[in-house]
């Protein structure tokens, strides 16, 4: 155990964790990536390209190297930074992206062919030939370079999605962010803080003394003073990972992946925070310098190697070195000697850099030894070289602001000379402030007050004026940093370790060309994948603009865009999956057909009973010829309440419908229904259904159950914006109406036996007729003699809430007559042997002419789509709908099958149409089909060939009347 | 996005539907000589500015009015929202 004195870990607790199998003991407060350091373990993973074996670089969320595969089964989850995994008892790691053991890495080998594996070397290698690269290269590079694996299991774990709404959220909880959530809430303001650690702090809790009292204390009171704020709302383990329009933020919240046992809870929540103003105090990533095999496992960042030491007690090694170029670096030796581990050296190329109790050597480190764990460094100062023996390596290059949110809008970060870094810059989310390290200020004293004045700031903005809290003295340290990129020389010089990208590949892009920074990224792959080039992407730019001869701020740098560090796919759906992937809605009688044992369909929303399987029957087909012949020669019932409902009222209603409708409505009668066709605006076809007139100024219109929000949509747009002068108002009840079909021979003697003293005979209640009424004994019902099925048919409507009850009541007193409930299978068998129009004939390419309606396209009135619904193309156009049945009564017919002449090609040239719909027909005795046919009403008795291509099915049809059933309509006037 | 709802205030853009240019208020007159050519253009014809564009939205989840936002295609900065009923009243 490499453990030093203090720290913010709880050594009363012992947690014990896995990694790869072997056991180790760690403390309440660890991460795993500073348990694993305590456990001396160096070595966590390996590299992305070359399988270089590597090491913890980083002490937070900035994390290449140190990738896990946590938990096991269907839990687990691939790379996972280890330094933000926090430990819990039980915690099993283990290490990806190899094969083998992680110390013995077979595909290692890839390193020694790193000649071939250079910037591009994927699109220059893998072109050709075309077929290789689905079935050999993608697989092979996926096995080889990659992360961690995926389980292929369905994520167990539940999340939850949740909406936050405040004045101001503060993003990141150090120095700056601790000191403007407090002068806000302090305000009265609606305040949110959000931190992505587990520990409220930042580098506050990192460094050794940042403040003039110890930084946990001052934190401490802070706490206790947030927690009698009911204004304000402190969430740690939540990442802001994005900046949305209008001041809308997404977080995720870590809600249980830090227990051992999450009981009930949600692993993470979705976070959508709306605020009027957010401040950015993110804090700022330290970056590297490359050199000559700086990848090796103890190589690591100055800054984290001194958060390790305060913050976790944990040195990487018993004898460090550091190599910087700024004094931040030689702050990491002093608090590492503090703590008694050993400095062999400090390497720092500024003239006259020196700290007391160390030796400082003027000069650059230049090369490294250890093959699985850094063993020496080799420091070259005035053109003479030494090797120094050291397990671990602190490397400061200076600091590169997060800015990331700050540019999600277009905003452009700035170059900023003085700290060799970019920060915020204008355009970009709007109400966005920075604070603290991403407005350029580098010290923790400048953090408060920046922090401190931006809140300040903020809520002037929304006029609620704040005071400057009483902050402590601090550290107030300029950086004096003198730029250093990378040690030139011949070897490889890691700029980004996750991507295996080095200076000798930003090199070849410049050769290349590749030198804009879009271009550099993708050729060489620089900044991309889980941390999004945190440590390394500004170093990169730096080299090309070394190479270019240009400045950095000139050189550009890339685009920022969400997620700021990775998000769950599972979080985003916030849990919307399964059943809740989207709303279900039950039809009013599904209890009803769920104790009768119906087999359900997603239709849209809405779940329909499809069909209803008695005893006996073994297939599907049994059961709807049965509900078909039931239909047929007694009564069969079926639930219609998905259909659109629409309620059109008003002075003009009328006048509205006439204008909606092809065809014309003002002229229907009180008490009529009508059937009728909307087009669109493009002259075709779009939905039909009928309309009913209830009174002078009320109809109720139905849609299709599919188009039924859209047709509303539509009304509401026909009458408030192109209509406005008209008096009509429009409700959808839909949802208010539990509407039945009932249809068949007994269809009028069923309904008599419910309706309270209705008349329902021919004379006075005829067909296409409609009424209000009661049912049942006072039961306000609505009644239309209306047919889809081509029999004697009603279509009957009670409020929602009594639609069980009456399809009780009927089937229960319709024994007698045959009554049978029915599903979409038969509604659909019945009404194809009717010949009506359904969905697959309106599906937006047809025309009125082509479902023989086209005489129902009004001349003498205007109405939508009427104008382009006589455009030259549509007009000659000659397929019309046809009934077909196979000559062969055994033969299947196919929906989709395309039509042509007997012995023609077939080809697009040749083709004379397609089928819509088809069914087995218990009527016919064989399957029938619709479809529309070029010249179809000529072609009447004909025979024509249904080509099935993708079965190979070739079946000669004839071509009949679309109405196999009754075509001359008297069953339903009867 | 927020969507200032001339009658509601800032509503969520989730609980509306887009539809496209406002252009569609200004349905052409069906018995003008050239009313196909002009058909013709209302349903086929937009500007796709950057910048400046005024747009129908449906508040579907809401009060089901229909709104003119004029918002900006570049930055998604909403410089106002009104009831289409009130614009084409305004323009007949």
């Amino acid at each position: 155990m490499t453990r030093l004195s203090g720290g913010l870990i709880d050594r009363s607790r012992s947690l014990t964790f896995t990694f790869d199998g072997k056991t180790y003991q760690g403390h309440a407060g660890d991460t795993l990536a500073s348990a694993l350091l305590a456990n001396d373990v160096r070595l966590m993973g390996r590299s992305f390209k070359y399988h270089r074996p590597r090491g913890v670089i980083a002490s937070g969320s900035e994390e290449p190297n140190a990738l896990v595969e946590l938990r096991g089964g269907a839990w687990q989850e691939p790379n996972t930074r280890a330094t933000v995994a926090e430990l819990f008892d039980g915690l099993a790691a283990r290490s990806q992206n190899k094969v083998g053991s992680l110390g013995f890495d077979l595909l290692a080998v890839n390193d020694l062919l790193s000649p071939f594996f250079s910037a591009g070397f994927y699109y220059k290698t893998f072109m050709w030939p075309r077929a290789f690269w689905e079935k050999l290269y993608e697989p092979a590079i996926r096995r080889a370079a990659g992360l961690g694996s995926l389980t292929h299991e369905p994520d167990p774990d539940a999340y939850d999605a949740g909406f936050l709404h405040c004045d101001l959220l503060v993003i990141g909880g150090g120095a700056a962010g601790l000191t403007a959530a407090l002068t806000a809430a302090r305000a009265g303001a609606q305040v949110i803080l959000a931190d992505e650690d587990f520990r409220l702090g930042g580098r506050l809790l990192a460094e050794s003394a940042p403040l003039d009292r110890p930084a946990t204390d001052w934190i401490a009171g802070i706490e206790a003073e947030f927690a009698g704020l009911p204004n304000l709302r402190v969430m740690r383990r939540t990442t802001v990972w994005g900046a949305f329009d209008h001041g809308i933020y997404g977080a995720v919240e870590r809600v249980s992946d830090h227990l051992a046992s999450p009981g009930k809870r949600v692993r993470q929540t979705l976070w959508r925070i709306t605020t009027k103003r957010a401040i950015l105090a993110s804090g700022a990533t330290e970056r590297h310098i490359p050199f000559a095999d700086n990848d090796r496992p103890g190589v690591m960042l100055s800054g984290a190697m001194r958060a390790y030491a305060n913050r976790w007690a944990v040195s990487p090694a018993k004898r460090v070195a550091i190599f910087t170029n700024n004094d931040d670096g030689h702050r990491t030796a002093r608090d590492l000697l503090a703590k008694g581990v050993e400095i062999a050296a400090v390497i720092d190329p500024r003239p006259a850099a020196s700290g007391a109790g160390y030796r400082t050597i003027q000069g650059h480190v230049t090369g490294t030894k250890g093959r699985l764990g850094l063993s020496r460094i080799e420091v070259t100062a005035n053109g003479r070289s030494e090797w120094i023996d050291c397990g671990a390596l602190g490397v400061s290059g200076g600091w590169n602001p997060n800015i990331q949110i700050a540019s999600h809008h277009r905003g452009r970060p700035v170059w900023h000379d003085g700290l060799q870094a970019f920060v915020a810059g204008p355009g970009g989310p709007v109400g966005l402030i920075p604070a603290g390290a991403t407005s350029g200020q580098s010290s923790t004293a400048q953090a408060l007050v920046s922090g401190a004045k931006a809140a300040q700031a903020a809520l002037a903005d929304l006029g609620i004026t704040a005071t400057l809290p009483d902050l402590p003295q601090a550290e107030d340290q300029a950086l004096n940093l003198k730029p250093l990129w990378h040690v030139p020389g011949k070897s490889r010089a890691w700029v980004d370790f996750q991507n295996d990208v080095t200076v000798k590949d930003i090199k070849l892009a410049y050769q290349e060309n590749m030198r804009p920074v879009e271009h550099l990224k993708r050729w060489t792959t620089l900044g991309m994948a889980t941390d999004q080039g945190k440590t390394s992407n500004v170093t990169g730019l730096a080299v090309m603009a070394e190479l270019t001869g240009q400045s950095i701020q000139s050189t550009g740098t890339t685009i920022f865009r969400p997620p700021y560090t990775p998000v769950a796919l599972s979080v985003l759906g916030g849990g919307d999956t399964g059943t809740h992937f989207r709303p279900r809605r039950l039809t009013p009688t599904h209890d009803w057909a769920s104790r009768q044992g119906a087999v359900f369909v997603e239709v849209g929303q809405w779940m329909r009973a499809q069909y209803f399987p008695r005893a006996g029957e073994t297939t599907w087909r049994q059961t709807v010829d049965r509900e078909v012949l039931a239909t047929r020669t007694g009564v069969g019932i079926c639930d219609v309440t998905t259909l659109g409902k629409i309620d059109v009222q008003g002075a003009d209603a009328g006048e509205f419908l006439d204008r909606v409708y092809c065809n014309a409505m003002k002229s229907l009668k009180v008490g009529m229904v009508r059937y009728g066709l909307m087009l669109r605006e493009d002259g075709f076809a779009w939905d039909d259904g009928t309309c009913a007139r209830l009174a002078e100024t009320q109809y109720v219109v139905t849609t299709t159950t599919a188009n039924a929000g859209t047709i509303y949509r539509h009304l509401e747009f026909c009458r408030q914006c192109l209509w406005p002068e008209l008096d009509v108002q429009l409700i959808s009840t839909t949802d208010a109406w539990a509407q039945l079909s009932v249809a068949g021979p007994n269809a009028r003697k069923l309904l008599q036996r419910v309706v309270d003293g209705f008349d329902l005979s021919n004379e006075s209640f005829p067909f296409m007729a409609c009424a209000n009424l009661t049912v049942c004994g006072g039961l306000r019902a609505r009644l239309f003699r209306i047919s889809f099925s081509g029999e004697l048919a009603y279509e009957i409507a009670v409020p929602a809430r009594y639609g069980n009850a009456l399809i009780e009541r009927l089937i229960d007193i319709g024994a007698d007559l045959g009554a049978t409930p029915y599903g979409t299978e038969t509604l659909g068998v019945l009404r194809i042997e009717k010949g009506h129009a359904a969905g697959n004939e309106l599906n937006g390419q047809t025309t009125a002419q082509m479902l023989g309606m086209g005489r129902m396209v009004s001349t003498k009135k205007d109405s939508i789509g009427a104008v382009l619904s006589r455009r030259e193309g549509l007009v000659a156009e000659r397929r019309v709908l046809v009934g077909l049945q196979p000559v062969d009564a055994s033969q299947p017919v196919v929906a989709g099958s395309h039509l042509f002449a007997e012995g023609a090609a077939q080809d697009t040239a040749s083709d004379q149409g397609w089928i819509t719909s088809a069914c087995y027909s218990p009527h016919v005795g064989s399957a029938i089909g619709l479809g529309y046919l070029d010249n179809g009403d000529a072609q009447l008795g004909e025979q024509i060939v249904a080509a099935n291509p993708l079965q190979a099915q070739q079946v000669v049809l004839r071509v009949v009347s679309p109405h196999f059933v009754d075509p001359e309509g008297g069953r339903v006037r009867d | 996005m927020l969507i200032p709802h001339p009658l509601l205030g800032l509503r969520d853009a989730e609980e509306f539907t887009y539809l496209g240019d406002a252009s569609l208020l200004d349905r052409p007159d069906p018995h003008a000589p050239d009313a196909a050519q002009q058909f013709y253009e209302y349903q086929h014809l937009r500007d796709n500015p950057a910048g400046i564009h005024r747009e129908l939205w449906f508040h579907e989840q809401g009060d089901r009015s229909w709104l003119i936002v004029t918002r900006n295609t570049l930055t998604h900065e909403i410089l106002g929202a009104e009831l289409a009923r009130d614009a084409k009243g305004a323009k007949a």
